[in-house]
C-alpha cells in the first residue's frame, strides 16, 4: 500500500477526531490529507508521539484520539506501549505506518525490516490489535486501546509540510478544541 | 508531611494527571495521588515519557505533575526541546540523589548535573533548602507553570529526604 493513501483513508470523515502524527513521514502525512488544527504534527521529541496521544485521551475521554506514527518512531517509544497497556484508554488508537525504514535519515532499515513485530509488542502490552480494514471502527467506535500496523511501500515522496512553530501549533488546538477556554486557563 | 501537603498544592491547582516513576522519596506522594479519584496516576516506563504525558494533557485542556529521581532528568533532555519549543507549561517535582549524604556514588553524577541539564533545557529550576519551603515553593512553581507557560522543577533536597542507605532505603 501507499502510505498517503493509506493515511488519508484513515483521516476521511474523520469528524472531530484528534490527531497526533509522530515525527517525519506520517507528519507530512496527514498534512498531506489537509491540514486542520486539530492535527498536532511533532516535528521534534520523537519516540514521544504514542505518550502525546495518551495524555490527550485522558484528559478528552469523551472525543476519540488517533496517533499516526512511523515504525522507527514507535521503536524509539516502546515503552509507552507498556505505560498505554496499563491506563486502557478506551478512546485511543495508535497506527504505525512501516515502511521498515527511518525515511529522514538516508532510509536505513529498521528493526522491522528484520522481522521484530510492533503488533507482537503491542499485543502483549494489552492494546487490542486490529486489522487495517477494522480501523475506521476502532478509531471512531469501539473500546480500546487499539493498535494497528499498515505495512508501506518504502518510497520518497514528495514533502508537504505543517506549519513548523510549536506555538503555533500547539494554540491553534487548544483554541479549536477547547474554544475560549483554551486562553482563559 | 511535606508530601500531604503537596498533594493539596496539587489538588487545589486542580492537576488531573500525575506521571510518575517509581521512587521511594515520593513513595507518600505517589500513594495519595493514585488514591485521589479526582487524579490519574500515570506509571512511566521511563521518565521521557511523562513529557509527551503532560504535553498531551495539556493539549486537552488539563494540568498535569511529572514525579521523578534526579537520575530521570538526563532521560528527559531532548524532549524538554519541544516544551520550550510549544511553550508547554509543566511542572516537575524531583527528589535529589547525589548530593548531601549520598551513599551510592554512581547517583553523583546526575545528581550534581541535575540543576544545569534543567537549566541548559531552558527550564526554570526552584531548589527549596529546607522542609518548610518545599510546600511554599511547589505553590509558586504551579503559580508560574500555569500562569507563564513555563516549565519548572522544583528540586527537593537529598537532607529533607533522608535515605541514607541502600537497607534505609528498601525499608520505605
Amino acid at each position: 500500500m501507499k502510505r498517503r493513501d493509506v493515511v488519508r483513508s484513515l483521516l476521511k470523515n474523520r469528524k472531530d477526531l484528534l490527531v497526533v502524527a509522530g515525527l517525519g513521514s506520517t507528519a507530512w502525512d496527514i498534512t498531506a490529507a489537509g491540514d486542520s488544527p486539530l492535527n498536532f504534527p511533532m516535528w521534534g521529541a520523537m519516540g514521544q508521539a504514542a505518550m502525546m496521544g495518551l495524555g490527550l485521551a485522558l484528559a478528552q475521554p469523551k472525543r476519540r484520539v488517533l496517533v499516526i506514527t512511523g515504525d522507527g518512531e514507535m521503536l524509539m517509544g516502546m515503552g509507552s506501549l507498556a505505560t498505554i497497556g496499563v491506563q486502557q484508554p478506551p478512546n485511543l488508537t495508535v497506527v504505525v505506518i512501516d515502511n521498515e525504514r527511518y525515511g529522514e535519515t538516508g532510509m536505513q532499515e529498521t528493526h522491522t525490516a528484520h522481522g521484530i513485530d510492533l503488533n507482537g509488542v503491542a499485543r502483549s502490552c494489552g492494546l487490542k490489535v486490529v486489522d487495517f480494514k477494522n480501523l475506521p471502527a476502532a478509531i471512531h467506535k469501539a473500546k480500546g486501546p487499539h493498535f494497528a500496523v499498515v505495512k508501506v511501500d518504502a518510497e520518497k515522496i514528495p514533502l508537504v509540510l505543517p506549519p513548523r512553530e510549536g506555538t503555533l501549533l500547539k494554540a491553534r488546538f487548544r483554541r479549536a478544541l477547547l474554544g475560549p477556554k483554551a486562553d482563559a486557563e | 508531611m511535606w508530601p500531604d501537603q503537596i498533594h493539596k498544592e496539587l489538588s487545589a491547582a486542580a492537576v488531573r494527571v500525575v506521571g510518575y516513576v517509581p521512587d521511594a522519596g515520593h513513595k507518600r506522594l505517589i500513594e495519595l495521588c493514585q488514591a485521589d479519584k479526582k487524579m490519574r496516576a500515570v506509571v512511566l516506563s521511563t521518565e521521557e515519557e511523562g513529557i509527551g504525558l503532560a504535553a498531551g494533557a495539556w493539549l486537552g485542556g488539563q494540568k498535569s505533575v511529572l514525579l521523578m529521581q534526579s537520575s530521570g532528568v538526563g532521560n528527559v533532555v531532548n524532549v524538554l526541546g519541544m516544551v520550550r519549543e510549544c511553550r508547554f507549561p509543566l511542572v516537575t517535582l524531583v527528589t535529589m540523589r547525589g548530593e548531601q549524604g549520598e551513599f551510592n556514588p554512581w547517583q553523583v553524577p546526575m545528581g550534581q548535573a541535575t540543576r544545569t541539564v534543567f537549566e541548559a533545557m531552558g527550564t526554570v529550576v526552584h531548589a527549596p533548602a529546607t522542609e518548610a519551603e518545599i510546600v511554599p515553593t511547589v505553590n509558586a512553581a504551579l503559580r508560574l507553570a500555569y500562569n507563564s507557560y513555563a516549565s519548572v522543577a522544583v528540586l527537593i533536597p537529598q537532607r529533607v529526604i533522608g535515605i541514607k542507605s541502600f537497607q534505609d532505603q528498601t525499608s520505605r
